[in-house]
């Protein structure tokens, strides 16, 4: 059945549905929200009324489904019942994934969808596993942040593997676009729980490496800086001691643009003991050109002061953290 | 600066019910009872709440009830617990919670919890935090929380805690401010904020806000309008709104805005709907948007209720 605006047939003009009396929306007799359907699916909508009610787990309960979700992908009425009908017919699943992945072409962030995917998988196994990662590649490839896509990437990895190439996978998305926050959180995903790498602390040295190149890359990118700060969860002194770390920010300061993650990171280091040499205190003050606010001697408070200035949306915060800054000795 | 539109925001409001020949209403159908939410809790913010005849609203939700205690979102349509939530919100708006089964409710909800304190949505299983705030909210609006396990629901909430100090959807998903609200919400109506880093996630949410003055929803991502809502009600759940620039997101909204023919909408010059309207409003509220009544950012509901 052909749910095509221009060639499709009315149902009542169907032979295999003469026997059905359709059921009209009932909307009570004053309705609240009272709305004008367009006639298509206003027709498919009231034989599948008549279909549901009576329980029919027929075929052409199941190509009625089809067009229902066609003409509305979000009525959830409508896939429940459609996982009845193919539980009942014990369906061809891999059948069901293709009709998935053609709605998924125009409403890829319907939870409904997502969740019926979801169901169909648990049902197929580890066999559909290699099908359905590359399937959400192509689904990802049109929506790179897509949040239900990941989610569900996630979940398929969890529950019947497939880790080996997930991080070359992270890989390809960042070098598409270094500013991906889905990318980041997952390749953290992938280094903490694949069982083919070695945990967090194994990663550590080669994951700060592939940081820095990409803060290096695009210095003023949220994602990579709080990346490299989730490498040394728990280990704030091995991250201060990093000289990974501290260099780049001194670095990214001294070209004196695109600087502010990198005096934030600074700022959490001398938070936590980090000892700046002489260095560090030429290239903040260097980054303050005004003679009627000279900076403070104390580095910190110095930052604090000049990122009131340049992220001033959030001066309520900066100002918050020279207050909670300990004072000098 | 510009105003709200007070008027044309009502008149949308009411008209959206009413209008034909509207696809779009048409394939919203099925989640009405989400709908009559924003819109009713809308009009109730902007004080017009008795334009509405309450109890044709009311039957037509109590004809959305199931045998099991839950709601559907439409007129023959299944339970879910989203819809459930947005009954039991409606009715407490009109002061009738009190002709509630709040027994079958109850059962309905708690039925849902999983083994390890998440909440599914239905009976077929999804998992999401969402659903974990709206188990809490509900039963805490019928004054049901025993009849959950809440220290199981606070670990699972925990357990998708993220090192930015968000929060995501289930455990390892990404920080997203519609989540972190749901977790923090939660958290709050079980007097478990103390699960909270709230100078980290403080900091995550105030980086939210970008040059137009809008709020995104995670990093690199555009401003929309209904971030208003899900960042500046955790914000002010951890006590951390001082952090953003009120002002300049007041502006924001307000751009929003189609002073024409009322409604709000995601992002400036952008179609409206009553979901961005309702958020919209719900953030100005929040910021204390002078002639607009007080919204609970737990509960979602205005603090008069």
């Amino acid at each position: 059945m052909d749910s095509d605006e221009g060639d499709r047939e009315p149902l009542s003009r169907r032979a295999e549905w003469s026997d059905v009396i359709p059921l009209p929306q009932d909307d009570g007799p004053n309705p609240v929200v009272p709305i004008a359907y367009k006639e298509d699916f206003r027709e498919t909508m009231d034989y599948f009324r008549a279909i549901y009610q009576a329980d029919e787990r027929s075929p052409r309960a199941l190509c009625l489904t089809r067009e229902a979700i066609l003409a509305n992908p979000g009525n959830y009425t409508v896939w429940h019942f459609r996982r009845l009908v193919l539980q009942a017919l014990n369906a061809d699943l891999y059948e069901e994934l293709d009709f998935l992945q053609q709605i998924a072409n125009s409403n890829a962030k319907n939870y409904q969808l997502w969740h019926h995917r979801r169901w169909v998988i648990e049902r197929l196994g580890a066999d559909a596993r290699a099908k359905e990662l590359e399937l959400n590649k192509e689904i990802l490839s049109r929506d790179t942040k897509n949040y239900h896509a990941w989610s569900h990437r996630r979940w398929v990895l969890q529950a019947l593997g497939g880790w080996e190439d997930e991080l070359d996978y992270c890989h390809c998305l960042l070098e598409q676009d270094v500013f991906n926050n889905s990318a980041w959180n997952q390749r953290y995903f992938v280094i903490t729980r694949s069982p083919f790498l070695g945990g967090l602390k194994a990663m550590r040295e080669s994951e700060v490496r592939y940081t820095v190149k990409a803060i290096l890359a695009q210095p003023i990118n949220e994602s990579p800086w709080r990346y490299l700060r989730g490498l040394y969860k728990d280990d704030i002194e091995a991250l201060v001691n990093d000289p990974q770390v501290f260099s780049v920010c001194l670095k990214v300061m001294n070209t004196k643009s695109n600087y502010i993650f990198a005096l934030i990171m600074l700022l959490d280091l001398l938070c936590n003991d980090f000892q700046p040499s002489q260095e560090f205190r030429d290239a903040v003050d260097a980054l303050w050109t005004s003679d009627t606010h000279p900076l403070d001697s104390d580095l910190a408070k110095a930052i604090c002061y000049i990122l009131e200035h340049v992220d001033s949306l959030r001066a309520g915060y900066w100002m918050w953290r020279k207050s909670k800054l300990p004072q000098a000795a | 600066m510009g105003e709200l539109a007070v008027g044309k925001h009502v008149k949308y409001i009411l008209s959206v019910e009413k209008r034909k020949d509207s696809f779009v209403s048409v394939v919203m159908d099925h989640i009405r009872m989400n709908g009559a939410y924003w819109g009713l809790t809308t009009l109730d913010l902007l004080g017009k709440l008795n334009t509405v005849d309450e109890d044709e609203v009311i039957s037509w939700i109590m004809e959305c009830q199931h045998e099991s205690g839950g709601f559907a979102g439409n007129i023959g349509h299944d339970p879910h617990i989203l819809y459930t939530l947005s009954a039991v919100q409606v009715l407490a708006l009109f002061n009738k919670l009190d002709i509630l089964d709040v027994d079958q409710i109850a059962t309905y909800v708690s039925g849902l919890q999983n083994e390890d304190g998440s909440f599914s949505g239905d009976m077929w299983g999804e998992v999401d935090t969402r659903f974990s705030y709206i188990a809490i909210c509900c039963l805490s609006i019928l004054r049901r929380l025993d009849e959950i396990n809440v220290e199981k629901a606070v670990n699972y909430i925990v357990s998708c805690k993220n090192l930015d100090g968000g929060f995501g959807c289930t455990p390892g998903g990404e920080s997203h401010a519609g989540q972190i609200f749901c977790c923090v919400a939660a958290l709050a109506i079980t007097g478990s904020l103390h699960h909270v880093d709230k100078d980290r996630l403080g900091w995550w949410l105030c980086e939210r806000q970008i040059k137009s003055g809008g709020l995104n929803g995670r990093p690199e991502k555009l401003p929309d309008v209904c971030y208003s809502w899900w960042v500046l009600s955790s914000l002010i759940m951890i006590d951390r709104v001082r952090w953003i620039d009120k002002e300049q997101l007041v502006k924001f909204i307000l751009d929003c805005q189609d002073v024409e023919n009322g409604g709000i909408s995601d992002r400036p010059e952008d179609a409206v709907d009553v979901f961005h309207t309702y958020f919209g409003v719900a953030g100005l509220s929040l910021l204390e948007y002078p002639g607009l009544k007080a919204i609970d950012p737990a509960y979602a509901v205005p603090v008069d209720v």
